[in-house]
Formats: structure tokens, C-alpha cells, sequence
């Protein structure tokens, strides 16, 4: 696809504008669950998304080729399809692909042609390019040189799945109910300056990482200058693309632990930091000298997902809603508890993280809401004659 | 879809599950304008604005969790959810309670002109925002719990009560931001605060008498609703903080 | 601290015509002329004169004139006089520079560049005063086609509730307290007299104004000051104020010694409280937040009322107004770069924002392309200073406008630029109750009703002339506009051609 911002972003805005609902769902034993509560919980928060897209994340999602690249592409033409796998046979070998299985009689709006391929890079990639680099350039080059297609998902064992339609239509249409994962994320978009294309709809990702958000970064202008002196090249002119390309900076290439990451994203206040003990103060105000240019400044809130981690964010002083939910080995992050009520009636806890510190739940490692700083409840249903 | 009300005198039961926002707040005017008084709602989950646009007064009870705007703009009714509550509950809201057995998201009692909150637990950012108070009409916020940043900010009155019933000995609350910008009504606080976490606008002084009446009144309501003893919660220290000047901003403009 | 600051103004008073009866002294509300009891003699002292031309009009014998101190600095284009003396102001009180009325400085006036079209020899002309002439305006959302019963041929579709204007000219949104009450009173008698809507702005309904209510827009602001539910009842139209046109992304602080009991009393806040409007509404910091508002007044109404959303016009206003749509607005409000204001930051009036023109042009367009222009009304306001600025408005697409500085101006105002200073002379812009009585509302409302009906007319021999004889032909009709000297891109933008072309 030749120029994405020409689709994504018709009248050359600043920047595409949106805002939304967000649900995740992770099972940190590892134990996969299909998509039907995925569907429910972000279905219940219709009202915060308009028609105009709808997406998922699901991790775990293909066992079987669990060490193959799963390139997700649309296609707007046959040529685009034909041009693009002459384009992948020279860059990787092929070990499966197929058309993506859809409901036909599911109500969207003139979807693309999808299909998706299992692939492997290890003989392909040059020497002194590591194989995430390789996979990454070979995204880059479909999605901004080649005409009608473009790569939306290009994770290991991991899948994304997004279009123009609300959440419950797009699951409907992906027949979503029939994969399993361990970790799902949804979203449900209202965007204000795009018709609406389907490449367009969150999550976005690139490799493992996926992000969906809510709200809107007042800061975009200035992050995405400081990430393309990295080579990254924001071609969707998203919010989103900007955090997804942030996190693949700091914690892929910077080598930054999450939390660390977190701490540029939404960095803590000049005072705060001030009063922390002497090592600490030190580490953050590093960070926020170094990595300003990356400070998310305006109201968001973002799920992140990569192979084996969830976590969730908001900005430094919660401008927009996120509730965590756990019970067992479950852990829920949601724009509103009622979504995760919805599909998990007996959630042993709820509550709702401070702004700018990050929830983050890993595979072998359930959340443990006392360790938390946060507000917390347990307050239940009282059915009555309960 | 058929909507399952039972009404039995005064009172009705309905059955929200499934019930889009709209549906269920249909049903409720109508049944509030038949004259029914007492209303309970099971599967309450997610729908917005309940109790908004009722217009007289009548007992609501929520079983769930009930949508973002719980009782925006409402006048008169008396609201008691089971469960918790989200953003923007009592936005707005002229007369009426809301009693929540639970936690309250953002903004609880945004700009509230009247009527009274109680919050067993915790509630999130920017608590009684821009509350405001006229004479006689002052609105209440109690919160059981803690809560979070921007507290009372841009306060122009009502009482702001917050009790830190889940703090332990000599634990702080992590709030930052109380009162900022505070310029009229008051906030009783329970638990430690550092300076640093108070507006600059905000004073701190001790209780006189004519405070210690109205703490016992909010309290004594907030035990009431969730069966605590009052007089254990009135055993503890509480600071008050004031605005320090109606007019906080008075110095900042050159003319 | 001595002021550095030099008068703005002289003070010419013609001994000869001077009889000293001391009008001009009980005028002034900024201690210019005093008279001096030892010398029975009324004296001026100029450093205080704002130019609003009070003591001129109202003295019997015209003795006075006001005239700019013709004091020069040396010649610089970069340090001009404004700038040296805002930086003595601020090196005085160390505080924000506050001012009144809208941007006056020298940004392109896109009205001034637009010219209008009529009909020869190809087509005729209509006479507007012996012909039809409709300036007949709905405002609401509508939807996109109509349904009928095929039999009975009866309308199937039900229409979202509209206001019907009778001229496309309302009264800009001006709160209690900003204004006084005899103002709030002159608007809605003028509005209810006119067949259009007044708007009261952030503070609220005086309990005297209720009658006026199907004439009235409700704001419901940051502040949310008198805002309960006979307030929303009453109204007409409930409008969501985001931002205006002279403070994009800025709060409000009404001082305290404007909040007096009436005041007080209609915000319901305690007396001589500083009445602060926050920077954003606390309960919409996202687009879909917006609609959560916008349905929560639907929902307290019984969605029996538009909903109107007001934004001041910035960089990505087309994006965001479709937003404001999509997220239930039945009405949409621009407010230009011009619009005005009670106080504002002087540097946020003037330098943050678009002008009206641009963003009308763009959001217009922008809804077409969506496909969804039926779906909101779009009303502009900020400079709209004549019935020419209207009808181009109207061409660039804009159901009808808002007029507040015209409006003010009708009513006595000069834009001395004084208003946040609670002193205004000519009783328009204060609470003060010896200053306030200075608008006669009977008076006020027929200077305004006067104001529109001349407009009106005027737009009717507008339209005629260029041979259509409702409003609605020329609602979007930019054929009727040509550009003279502009640039390809601005012609682009507010998509009109060069004149001759």
C-alpha cells in the first residue's frame, strides 16, 4: 500500500483523531479461552465506540506454527495479492497460508480480501540483521511500497483481527468464537476524521507488540519526530502506531524492563520525583531528561500485549478510565467494570490504578492486587436474600 | 424485547439484563410517573444515566453494576446501588442520595449543586469536583475509603467528608492535589496527608464544635447505610480544610 | 511603583461649550473628570480615559472630545507601542495581561475578500419587498431521507426535534455576570420579538427570564453554574459549551466582585466567590465522553431538545467537528479567532485559534464529504459585524450565526476593551446595580430588534438580488462567492473561485 495516510487519513489532519472502549483478558497460567466473553464485555460498552472500527488481539493463538512469523494482510486488489506474495517468496519461506475463514453473512462494511501466511525468516535474513529487524523491514517495505496491501498483524503465535464495525461485528465476521488464546485485547473505536478503513481499526502492532487505545496524545507532533530518527516511519499518522513504535523502541531495542518503559510514556511529575529516595530520583529524572521527546502528554489510556505480558496505562493524571479485575489466574483491564462484571459475575477483586503507573500481568505470574498502589474493592453483587 | 417489570402496589422489580440504557430508563420513567415509589433493578450492568430525568422521588435499587453518569443532572430520587459504581455518579445532580455498597470511579458528584453521596469504599480521581452550594442547598460527599488525585478540586462548596476506613494505623492517603483550587465548602479528613499533597489554595485547622455537628449528622447517615458503628468512626482524629481565600485567583491578572 | 505607562487618550474639553454641569463626571466609571469644588470647575485627568466615548455622547453642550495621545516612540515595527506598554504593564503586577472584546489585531478578515454575486440579463432578480423573500431557518438534526407510507402516503419518518428561526441571526451566548440582567432581558425580548434564540451563557437563567424560555439556548458549560432541571426545561435549545472563539482551551474566572446576590443566586455560588469555569469539562476529556454528555442531557430531557455543541475554531476543527457529530450534536457552533469574550488572557485572544471564515469553509466541507451535513446544523459566530458577513457566511455554508459584539454594540458598546474590569460605563459588561441601570430593557430590546430587522431586510434584498427567494438556496451556495486577492490555497480552502473567473 502505497501511501497508508492517504487511506487512513483522507483530508491530511494532523493526525487521525479516535477514542474508544478497551478490554483485556489474560489467563496467566497460559490456559487459552475462546473469544465469546472477549466479545461480550467490549459489546457491553457499545455506547463508547461508533461503528467505525473494531478490533482484537489474541496471544497463543496458533500453537502449531508457534515458531513461524503469522503475517495478517488485506488486500484491496488481486494485483496487490499477487505482488506481495512474489514479494514474500523472496523474503521468507512459506509454510502454509490460506485464505482468513469469515462469516459472510456478518454485517460489515466492503471488508478486503484477508489472508494470512505461517512463515520462517531464519534463512532469509542477511547476517548482521537480526530476525525481528528483518520481519519488520520486510512490513515496512509491503505496507508503504506495494500497492493494495497491507500487513496488519506479523506476531508469532499471535493474531490481530480488526475492521470497520463495531467489536461484536468484527468478532462475528472473524468467527472469533472458535480461537482460543491466553491473552485477548479488544476495542471498540469512535473516530472523528476517518470514514473508516479497515487497516485503520486498533489494535495496532508490530510483530508481538500490539496496542489498543483510548484518548488522544497532544504530544503526537513531537513523538513521532523523535521515533522516525529511529527509522521508524509513521505512516498511519495514529496516536497508536506512535505508542506501539515507543514500546518496540524502548523495551525491544533500549532494552528497558516494561515498568521502565512505563516511566517514559507516563513519566512522573518534576515534584514527585523530587521527593523520591536518592537512587530512584536519580533513574527518573534520567529518564525524563533523555526520553521527553516520548512523554505521552493528553488524556490515554493503552493496553499493550506482547507474547506473555499484558499491561495496561494510563496517563499521569488519569484522564481517561481504566478498571483491572482479577480472580485466580484471571486478570481484566477494561474502560468500565461493568464490561468485566458482565463476563466474570464472581471477580474476586476490582479496582481502579493510579494514573501513570502500569498493571502488568505475565504468564506464570498472577497480579497481586495488595502489592499494587491503588484503590481497590471488593465489594460483590448482593443478590437479594443473599 | 419484552422487559421484564413485576409491579405490586408501589413497588416493581425489573429485569435489566440485556437492557440497553435507553430501554431501561424508559421503563423507569414510566413506572416512576404510574406513582410506583420503590424500584428494584437486577443485572444492572453498565447502563448509563439511571435515575436521570425521573423528576420526582422514588427509590432506586441496583443490583450490578451500574453505567457511567449514575444519576446525571438528578433531582429528588434516592439511589442505592449493590455493587460498584463508575464514572461520573451524581454529575450535576440537584437533590436526591446515591448510596453505593462499593467503590465509585472518576469525578464522583461532578459539579453537584445538591444531595448527598455516600461511597462505602474507595473513590478515583478528581472526587467532588467543582462542587458548588446556595444557601440551604449544600451537597455531601462521604467516601469510606481513600481516594485519588485532585480531590476536591476547584471546590466552591458543599462538605466533602473522607473517612480512610481501610488505611491502616498511621498509613497516608496517597491523594495529591486535595483541594486544588478550592474556593468555598469544606473537606473533613481522616488519615495522614502530607503538605505536599494539599492545593495550595487549602488550609488546615482543627474542628470547632459547629464542625463536629456536622460530621456526626454525615457519619452517623454513612454508618446508618453501611452498619458501622458512628461513634467508632467519629473516634478518630479529623482535619478540616478551608479554602484559605474566596478568591484564589484574585492576584493573578495585570489589567 | 510609579507606572511607566503613558495615556492612551486626550481629553479635549471646549471651555466654551463646557457648562459645567458635571454629566460627564457622573458619566465617566473610570475617575477621568472630576469636579474641583474650590474652582467650581469639572476637570479631566486623561490617564485613566479608556475611549468609551460616555462622557462624549452623553454631554449636553458636545464640549468633549476623546482623541488618541498622539505621543510617538521612535519608529519601530517590531517593538510597537501595544508591546512596550504590555511589557511595562506585566513588569508592574507580575500577572496575566487581561482583556475584553475579541482579537483585534491584524489577521486577514476573509469577509473582507469575499464578494457576493447577483443576477443580470441571464436570470432576473426578484424584488424582496413586493415578492417572497424566506429567511424561515430550521435548526436540528435531520436525517438523511424521508419516508412515506406508500398508501396513505403519510410521513413515516420522525424528524429529531427542530427550532424554527425566523431570520438566521441569534444572540451570542453572554452570561449573567459577565452582562448584567437588563442585557439578558433586552436580548430575550429582542430574540422573542424577532423570532430567533438568545443564549445565556455559562451562568445560568435569572428566575425573571423563565417566560423568555422558547426563545433561549441554555448553556451548559465547564462551570455548570445554574444548571439543574427547570433550568433545562425551560430551554429551547441546550447548548454544551467546549470552548469560545477568544479563549480556545482556556477556563473562566469571573471575579468575585462581579458575583453579586442576583448573581449568586442564579450561578448558586456564595457571594463575591470568584466563579471559576475550569479549562475542560470534567466529565468530557474524549470524543466519546462528548457523547456521553450530549445523552445525558438528551436523557434529563426526554430528548425533546437539540443539543447544540460550541467549540472555538482550531487547527483540526473539521476532524473534530465531525466528531461532534458523529457523537450526537444536533447543532454545531464555531466561534472564529474574533469572538469575543468578558476576559480572556490577552495572549490567547490573540494568538490562538482560526479564523471563522477558514473553519466554516473547511468543517462544511468536511461534513459533506462525510455525508453526514443533514445530520447537524452549523451555526458560526466571532465577527460577524454586518448582514454582508451574514449572507457570506451563509454562502460558505452555515445555517445561521451568532452575533455578540454586534449585538453589544447596538446596545451602547464602543469596544473600549474594558469589560473585564467590571467598570463598563456604558452598563453593559457589569453587575454593578448604578451602572447596570444604564440599559433600559425596554429601550435595549428595541435597539436590538431594530438591529435585526435591518439586517434582515437587507439579506432579503441580498438574496433577490441574486434572484432566489429562500434562504436555503443560498445555504452552501459558494457559486454565489468569488475571492479577490487571495491566494490559491485560502480560495482552496473556502472553496470559491477568483472573481472574474
Amino acid at each position: 500500500m502505497k501511501d497508508i495516510g492517504q487511506v487512513h487519513n483522507p483530508y491530511q489532519d494532523d493526525k487521525v483523531i479516535d477514542a474508544c472502549s478497551l478490554f483485556g483478558a489474560m489467563n496467566t497460567s497460559g490456559r487459552r479461552f475462546s473469544g465469546e466473553d472477549i466479545t461480550r464485555a467490549i459489546a457491553n460498552m457499545h455506547d463508547r465506540s461508533n461503528g467505525l472500527g473494531g478490533g482484537f488481539a489474541i496471544y497463543g493463538l496458533y500453537p502449531e506454527y508457534a515458531d513461524l512469523y503469522a503475517f495478517h494482510i488485506m488486500y484491496l486488489s488481486q494485483e496487490g495479492k499477487t505482488q506481495t506474495e512474489a514479494f514474500l517468496k523472496t523474503k521468507f519461506s512459506i509454510a502454509y497460508d490460506e485464505q482468513m475463514p469469515i462469516r459472510t453473512a456478518a454485517r460489515v462494511a466492503s471488508p478486503p480480501l484477508i489472508w494470512r501466511y505461517f512463515m520462517d525468516a531464519s534463512h532469509h535474513k542477511p547476517e548482521d540483521r537480526s530476525e525481528e529487524d528483518y520481519a519488520i523491514d520486510c512490513v515496512m517495505e509491503i505496507n508503504t511500497r506495494l500497492e493494495g496491501a497491507f500487513v496488519f498483524s506479523s506476531g508469532k503465535n499471535m493474531g490481530v483481527f480488526k475492521g470497520v464495525g463495531y467489536p461484536e461485528e468484527i468478532a462475528d465476521y472473524f468467527c472469533l468464537e472458535r480461537y482460543q488464546g491466553y491473552l485477548w485485547t479488544a476495542h471498540g473505536r469512535f473516530p472523528t476524521n476517518t470514514p473508516g478503513w479497515w487497516g485503520g481499526a486498533h489494535p495496532f502492532g508490530i510483530l508481538d507488540w500490539t496496542v489498543v487505545h483510548n484518548g488522544e496524545i497532544s504530544s503526537y507532533g513531537i513523538n513521532r519526530r523523535y521515533l522516525e530518527q529511529f527509522g521508524y516511519q509513521c505512516t498511519m499518522q495514529t496516536d497508536t502506531e506512535v505508542i506501539a513504535y515507543a514500546i518496540d523502541l524502548l523495551v525491544r531495542k533500549h532494552g528497558l524492563p516494561v515498568e521502565i518503559a512505563a516511566r517514559v510514556l507516563a513519566a512522573p511529575l518534576w515534584d514527585d520525583i523530587e521527593r523520591l529516595p536518592a537512587g530512584e530520583q536519580e533513574l527518573l529524572r534520567t529518564l525524563r531528561q533523555v526520553y521527553g521527546s516520548l512523554l505521552l502528554n493528553g488524556p490515554f489510556t493503552v493496553i499493550i500485549a506482547h507474547q506473555g505480558e499484558m499491561i495496561g496505562l494510563t496517563d499521569r493524571i488519569r484522564l481517561r478510565p481504566l478498571t483491572v479485575g482479577t480472580k485466580g489466574d484471571m486478570l481484566y483491564l477494561s474502560s468500565e467494570e461493568s464490561a468485566i462484571r458482565l463476563v466474570c459475575p464472581d471477580v474476586g477483586k476490582t479496582w481502579i490504578p493510579v494514573g501513570g503507573e502500569p498493571v502488568v500481568g505475565r504468564l506464570g505470574a498472577p497480579l497481586q492486587p495488595e502489592s499494587v498502589a491503588a484503590s481497590g474493592s471488593d465489594a460483590t453483587l448482593l443478590e437479594e436474600g443473599q | 424485547m419484552k422487559i421484564r417489570v413485576e409491579t405490586n402496589d408501589h413497588t416493581a422489580r425489573i429485569d435489566a439484563t440485556g437492557l440497553r440504557y435507553r430501554e431501561l430508563n424508559t421503563v423507569l420513567k414510566e413506572i416512576v410517573s404510574d406513582g410506583i415509589r420503590k424500584v428494584a433493578v437486577h443485572g444492572v450492568c453498565g447502563q448509563r444515566y439511571l435515575g436521570t430525568g425521573l423528576g420526582r422521588p422514588a427509590e432506586i435499587e441496583l443490583f450490578g453494576t451500574p453505567g457511567n453518569d449514575l444519576g446525571a443532572f438528578m433531582d429528588g430520587p434516592r439511589i442505592i446501588v449493590h455493587g460498584n459504581a463508575q464514572d461520573g455518579c451524581g454529575n450535576t445532580m440537584n437533590s436526591g442520595e446515591i448510596i453505593i455498597h462499593g467503590h465509585a470511579g472518576d469525578i464522583a458528584g461532578l459539579s453537584a449543586r445538591g444531595g448527598k453521596i455516600f461511597i462505602r469504599e474507595d473513590v478515583g480521581y478528581r472526587a467532588g469536583i467543582h462542587m458548588k452550594e446556595y444557601q440551604d442547598k449544600k451537597p455531601v460527599v462521604v467516601v469510606g475509603g481513600t481516594a485519588q488525585d485532585f480531590l476536591g478540586e476547584y471546590m466552591a462548596g458543599g462538605i466533602l467528608i473522607l473517612l480512610g476506613l481501610n488505611l491502616n494505623d498511621g498509613e497516608y492517603h496517597k491523594a495529591k492535589f486535595i483541594g486544588t483550587g478550592m474556593h468555598g465548602g469544606v473537606i473533613y479528613l481522616k488519615g495522614n496527608v502530607n503538605e505536599y499533597q494539599l492545593g495550595k489554595e487549602v488550609g488546615i485547622a482543627p474542628l470547632e464544635d459547629s464542625d463536629r455537628q456536622v460530621l456526626q449528622k454525615f457519619t452517623g447517615e454513612f454508618a446508618a447505610h453501611f452498619g458501622y458503628e458512628a461513634e467508632e468512626l467519629l473516634r478518630h482524629e479529623f482535619i478540616k480544610l478551608y479554602p484559605r481565600w474566596l478568591r484564589p485567583y484574585g492576584k493573578l491578572y495585570a489589567y | 511603583m510609579k507606572t511607566y505607562l503613558p495615556a492612551k487618550f486626550m481629553v479635549e474639553r471646549d471651555p466654551e461649550r463646557c457648562i459645567q454641569c458635571q454629566v460627564c463626571v457622573n458619566q465617566c466609571t473610570f475617575d477621568v473628570h472630576r469636579h474641583d469644588p474650590d474652582q467650581e470647575m469639572v476637570r479631566s485627568g486623561e490617564e485613566n480615559c479608556v475611549g468609551c466615548h460616555r462622557c462624549a455622547i452623553f454631554c449636553p453642550t458636545r464640549a468633549l472630545a476623546i482623541k488618541r495621545n498622539p505621543l510617538d516612540y521612535r519608529e519601530n515595527y517590531n517593538w510597537r507601542p501595544e508591546v512596550i506598554e504590555d511589557i511595562i504593564k506585566q513588569a508592574e503586577t507580575g500577572g496575566v495581561l487581561l482583556t475584553g472584546m475579541g482579537d483585534d489585531k491584524s489577521q486577514r478578515i476573509y469577509w473582507d475578500h469575499l464578494l457576493l454575486n447577483a443576477s443580470q440579463v441571464t436570470n432576473p432578480s426578484i424584488d424582496p419587498l413586493r415578492e417572497p423573500m424566506e429567511l424561515v431557518t430550521y435548526l436540528g438534526q435531520k436525517p438523511e431521507r424521508v419516508e412515506v407510507e406508500r398508501h396513505s402516503l403519510s410521513l413515516k419518518t420522525k424528524i429529531a426535534p427542530q427550532v424554527k428561526l425566523e431570520v438566521p441571526v441569534m444572540f451570542s451566548a453572554m452570561s449573567y455576570g459577565a452582562v448584567s440582567l437588563n442585557v439578558h432581558e433586552s436580548l430575550a425580548r429582542a430574540a422573542a420579538e424577532a423570532g430567533t434564540l438568545w443564549n445565556t451563557g455559562e451562568g445560568g437563567l435569572h428566575p425573571s427570564l423563565y417566560k423568555y424560555g422558547g426563545n433561549t439556548i441554555v448553556q451548559v458549560a465547564s462551570g455548570r453554574f445554574g444548571v439543574h432541571s427547570e433550568y433545562l426545561d425551560a430551554a429551547r435549545v441546550i447548548e454544551i459549551k467546549i470552548g469560545q472563539g477568544a479563549k480556545p482551551g482556556i477556563g473562566g474566572h469571573l471575579p468575585g466582585e462581579k458575583v453579586s446576590a442576583e448573581v449568586s443566586m442564579t450561578r448558586m455560588i456564595p457571594q463575591w466567590t470568584d466563579a471559576l469555569s475550569p479549562a475542560p469539562q470534567h466529565d468530557i476529556y474524549s470524543i466519546e465522553d462528548l457523547a456521553q454528555l450530549v445523552y445525558a442531557l438528551k436523557e434529563a430531557t426526554d430528548y425533546a431538545k437539540p443539543v447544540s455543541v460550541k467549540i472555538a475554531a482550531v487547527h483540526n476543527s473539521a476532524a473534530i467537528a465531525s466528531g461532534m457529530v458523529r457523537a450526537g450534536a444536533d447543532i454545531i457552533v464555531l466561534d472564529g479567532l474574533r469572538g469575543a469574550t468578558g476576559a480572556a488572557p490577552k495572549v490567547i485572544r490573540d494568538n490562538v485559534g482560526i479564523p471563522i471564515e477558514l473553519a466554516l469553509a473547511s468543517v462544511d466541507s468536511r461534513l459533506m464529504q462525510e455525508g453526514m451535513r443533514n445530520r447537524a446544523s452549523i451555526v458560526v459566530s466571532g465577527g460577524i459585524r454586518n448582514s454582508g458577513d451574514l449572507a457570506k457566511a451563509i454562502a460558505l455554508g452555515a445555517d445561521a450565526v451568532y452575533i455578540g459584539t454586534a449585538a453589544l454594540v447596538a446596545l451602547g458598546c464602543t469596544l473600549c476593551q474594558q469589560c473585564h474590569t467590571g467598570k463598563c460605563a456604558w452598563g453593559i459588561c457589569t453587575t454593578d446595580l448604578a451602572l447596570t441601570k444604564r440599559v433600559n430593557p425596554d429601550i435595549g430590546a428595541r435597539r436590538l430588534a431594530n438591529l435585526l430587522r435591518g439586517w434582515s431586510l437587507e439579506l432579503k434584498d441580498i438574496l433577490g438580488g441574486m434572484g432566489v427567494n429562500a434562504v436555503e438556496s443560498l445555504r452552501g451556495n459558494r457559486l454565489h462567492l468569488r475571492g479577490v486577492g487571495l491566494t490559491d490555497t485560502e480560495l482552496e480552502i473556502l472553496g470559491v473561485r477568483m472573481a472574474g473567473s
